[in-house]
């Protein structure tokens, strides 16, 4: 069987290089896709534990199941406001969304 | 008696009309609006003393009776405050005073203010003026009487300002309401001390049974070496000294001139200054017994403030000034009537003498305000240098100005004379040094009256701009009524109705005193007439041969002065400065330094508040990473 | 399958899921990203395979790289008007993104090597879940069954879809 903490650095990188993308990255729909890798670094966690420690349940599963789903809820809202930024500024980069304060 | 409560009730709904639609009437209809509720309160006053002393029975004294009465604030059991009316001989004859004479001034300003711009406002501060003096005199506690006391304060700072436009008149305003206002601190302070050690604010309870309620509470407590009775008493006293204008708190009586002189009528002869007579007559029981010394001290203060405003009357060239400093010495006249006056018939006259003062007083020296309002109307002028000979052109007033004078010097069978006699004879009885006090300031109120009354209607001609008229029939019907009066209620048994513990008295003229009253007087309008009459330079050489002396008594002994000099030197520059500087420097200082800092500190970290989402993940990242390594390492 | 088989199929997901990761990351043009994305998305439904989760393997490559990559395609068709618009690097955002990322990636990497793991009792034989395990769960309302979250996710996921027509509508 495959050690587990090989899933757990698998996931630790795909997670940090998330959080590189949602901050280095400009464009909004970029940081949107950097915060997918995110979300998908944390399911892995849930499967893996689930699957290594408590291997008689399937809460982590389930977690991962609703994470999926909120995920997309989230998605969509997200791009809906990114859609309506767009038609406002014309463009979607982070750097001027920060209008309102003006 | 349930409707007395009208008498104060009907000029409160005239000011409150006059005051919310006054604009809206054509002036004549306003003034006929005050003067006819004003009439109306006084039918009902005439006839709450008719049925008062004549259809209630009563043996052996009048009986203080509280037709209605209505808790108003319950502090405890018995610590009430009541509103309502009270009805003892003093408010009654009090209630029939003002009206009267509140009527007359109403009547006779319809033709004297007529004109005026604001002449609604007049009206309506006329009705509340009396409303407060009312309410004032029929209260049936002291917290009551404090209310309209305060009330009197109030309307009588808005009459004196009336003409805001003139910067001495708001000048005299003001002074008349803090000079007064600093006073009723006093009042507030007295009343605050004797209501707890008593645990009451009613008049009845305080007064019943020789004050002895006061006296049991009290007992045994003092401070400073007096009493705690004495020292309510005196402090109430204070506030009537205020009001009344006594020694040394009387500076705002002679500036209160700048108001129009039907005010001024109405607040010498039978509201506000009366006042303070009128509290410590209230409260005579109390002085008698609990607090004897404080009685003794009313007396001295009343002599001095009476010869003290005589003299300075002597001086005076303003024909309305001449007239307030005979207030201050005749109210000062009743003040000391009062302080050398026992409790009962046995024990001196005195409270009955000051009431009948009060009574007589009430009429002529509103005569006389009255009749030197008609002729300031004709003259235009308040000073004595610029009028003479008016009696060719303005006869009935001369005449009921006589009649006034005469009434004022105590010559028989004016009204004045009865009631000056009285406080004369109890003087002499108690004490022998304010009797002579007294008598001189009785040969000196005939002087500086006859003084006046030469200078206006005799000595030289004038040249005047327009020939003086004789004033319109509105303004001489009053004068014509309080002459009448003037010379009738001297006859009046006052004694039978009025006295300090309400048993009837029975007294006599004491002719040897009368007569030496009546000599001294008529030794003062002797040097009158020989030095004014004619209208000579005799009194100017008199009073260049008496120098200093005479100029500081024109100059009202630079009483001003000396509180101008207590009040901005000292007062305001090292009590109020310092506290001033602490104020703006510490106080302010402190606010503005938190001010400051969250202003400051706001600035500096509103930056990190960039709105850059990726800024805030950055740090949020660095924390957790912070926490991470902290909690992993360490 | 033999251990060793397992260790290659999960290196070879790793490597997919990774590289796609960074190149999705990194890469100029949107549409590229995207497809990185998906090999992302991919990779992690072969690693549910791997933990023998094939229900959550479907929903993942049904919902995600089905439906929300679909999205996101729209998104990136609709917000470059010139069809895949290259993006200029901020070049001052890079070194402490960089930063940021390694040491994060360095303390979970210790963070994981130092934990001693209590490892489960492995099931043996056939660890798959199946669907009527699945089923009941989700629709049960039992202990460890979800029938109210399975409900609350229903109303958010409808009032998401609300609300993305309603921000997204014209005015």
């Amino acid at each position: 069987m495959i050690p587990m903490h090989y899933y757990l650095i698998l996931s630790a990188a795909l997670f940090f290089v998330g959080v590189y993308g949602f901050i280095a990255r400009k464009n909004l729909l970029a940081v949107l896709i950097s915060v997918e890798l995110v979300l998908n670094a944390v399911e892995i966690n849930f499967c893996v534990f689930n699957r290594y420690l408590y291997p008689q349940q399937m809460e982590g599963m389930f977690f991962s199941l609703f994470g999926i789903a909120i995920a997309a809820a989230e998605t969509a809202v997200a791009i809906a406001i990114i859609m309506n930024i767009y038609r406002n500024l014309q463009n979607i980069d982070v750097r001027h969304i920060d209008s309102l304060k003006h | 008696m349930e409707f007395t409560l009208l008498i104060p009730a009907l000029p409160l709904l005239c000011f409150l009309f006059l005051g919310l639609a006054g604009h809206k009437l054509c002036p004549r209809a306003a003034g006929l609006v005050g003067t006819l509720s004003m009439a109306l309160s006084t039918a009902l006053a005439w006839a709450t003393a008719c049925i008062y002393f004549f259809a209630t029975p009563h043996a052996g004294g009048y009986e203080q009776i509280v037709p209605m009465a209505t808790d108003w604030l319950c502090f405890s059991q018995r610590l009430v405050i009541s509103v309502g009316v009270l009805l003892d001989p003093i408010s009654v004859m009090m209630l029939v005073v003002i009206t009267t004479v509140s009527l007359m001034v109403h009547i006779y300003s319809l033709g004297y203010m007529e004109g005026e711009r604001g002449f609604q406002r007049y009206y309506a501060f006329l009705s509340l003026f009396s409303f407060s003096m009312l309410g004032l005199v029929v209260a049936p506690n002291i917290f009551q009487m404090y209310i309209f006391w305060e009330l009197v304060g109030v309307s009588s700072y808005l009459l004196i300002g009336f003409y805001y436009t003139k910067p001495s008149a708001v000048a005299a305003s003001k002074k008349a309401f803090i000079v007064t206002r600093f006073a009723d601190l006093g009042f507030l302070v007295g009343i605050l001390v004797l209501s707890y050690y008593t645990g009451t604010f009613d008049l009845g309870a305080l007064t019943a049974d020789k004050g002895s309620l006061v006296i049991a509470s009290t007992a045994g407590a003092s401070f400073m070496g007096l009493s705690v009775a004495s020292w309510a008493m005196a402090l109430i006293f204070m506030g009537g000294a205020g009001k009344s204008a006594m020694f040394p708190l009387h500076i705002w009586l002679p500036d209160a001139m700048e108001g129009p002189t039907p005010v001024s009528a109405l607040i010498h002869a039978a509201t506000m200054v009366v006042a303070g007579v009128y509290l410590v007559a209230r409260l005579f029981p109390v002085y008698v017994f609990a607090a004897p010394d404080v009685l003794q001290m009313i007396g001295y203060i009343g002599a001095f403030t009476a010869l003290f405003a005589a003299v300075i009357a002597v001086t005076q060239t303003d024909i309305k000034r001449v007239l307030a400093f005979s207030t201050i010495s005749q109210i000062a006249y009743m003040m000391t009537a009062l302080g050398v006056s026992g409790y009962g018939a046995q024990e001196g006259p005195g409270y009955m003498a000051s009431m009948f003062h009060l009574f007589t007083h009430a009429f002529f020296k509103a005569l006389l305000f009255l009749g030197a309002g008609a002729v300031i109307h004709a003259v235009h002028s308040n000073e004595m240098a610029e009028m003479g000979s008016l009696r060719k052109y303005m006869p009935v007033t001369n005449i009921v100005f006589l009649i006034a004078c005469l009434a004022i010097a105590g010559i028989p069978p004016f009204s004045g004379f009865f009631s000056k006699d009285e406080i004369l004879a109890a003087a002499f009885e108690h004490d022998k040094l304010l009797f002579g006090v007294l008598w001189v300031v009785a040969g000196l109120t005939a002087f500086y009256m006859f003084r006046l009354y030469y200078n206006i209607f005799w000595g030289r001609e004038r040249q005047y701009h327009h020939k003086p008229h004789e004033a319109s029939w509105m303004m001489l019907a009053p004068l014509v009524v309080l002459a009448v009066l003037t010379c009738v209620t001297g006859f009046i048994p006052f004694a039978d109705f009025v006295s300090s513990d309400g048993a009837p008295l029975h007294t006599h003229i004491e002719w040897p005193i009368a007569l030496s009253g009546i000599a001294v007087a008529l030794v003062g309008i002797f040097a009158a007439t020989l030095l004014y009459r004619r209208g000579g330079d005799l009194p100017d050489r008199i009073a260049a041969r008496l120098g200093g002396f005479y100029r500081a008594t024109s100059r009202k002994f630079y009483m001003d002065e000396l509180w101008m000099f207590v009040t901005k030197k000292i007062i305001f520059r090292l009590i109020s400065t310092p506290i001033a500087w602490f104020d703006k420097h510490v106080i302010d200082g402190t606010m503005d330094a938190i001010g400051l800092s969250a202003h400051r500190s706001s600035s500096a970290i509103k930056g990190l508040q960039s709105g850059k989402v990726q800024f805030y993940a950055w740090i949020f990242v660095v924390g957790a990473l912070v926490i991470a390594i902290w909690q992993l390492f360490f | 399958m033999g251990t060793s088989a397992n260790l290659i199929l999960f290196w070879t997901l790793a490597a997919v899921i990774v590289g796609s990761s960074v190149l999705a990351v990194t890469a100029r043009r949107m549409m590229r990203a995207a497809t990185w994305l998906l090999f992302v998305l991919i990779g992690t439904a072969g690693l549910y395979l791997l933990l023998n989760y094939h229900f959550l393997a479907a929903v993942q490559l049904s919902v995600y790289a089905g439906g929300v990559l679909v999205l996101f395609i729209f998104a990136i068709m609709l917000t470059s008007a010139n069809g895949d618009r290259t993006e200029p690097q901020d070049k001052r955002r890079i070194a402490p993104a960089l930063l940021t990322s390694l040491a994060g990636a360095g303390v979970a990497v210790v963070a994981v090597m130092k934990q001693r793991f209590l490892y489960g009792a492995p099931v043996e034989g056939d660890t798959e879940i199946n669907m009527k395990a699945i089923g009941t769960a989700l629709m049960g309302s039992g202990k460890y069954q979800y029938l109210l979250p399975f409900e609350a996710l229903g109303i958010l996921l409808l009032i998401c879809a609300v609300a993305a027509i309603l921000i997204a509508r014209k005015k």
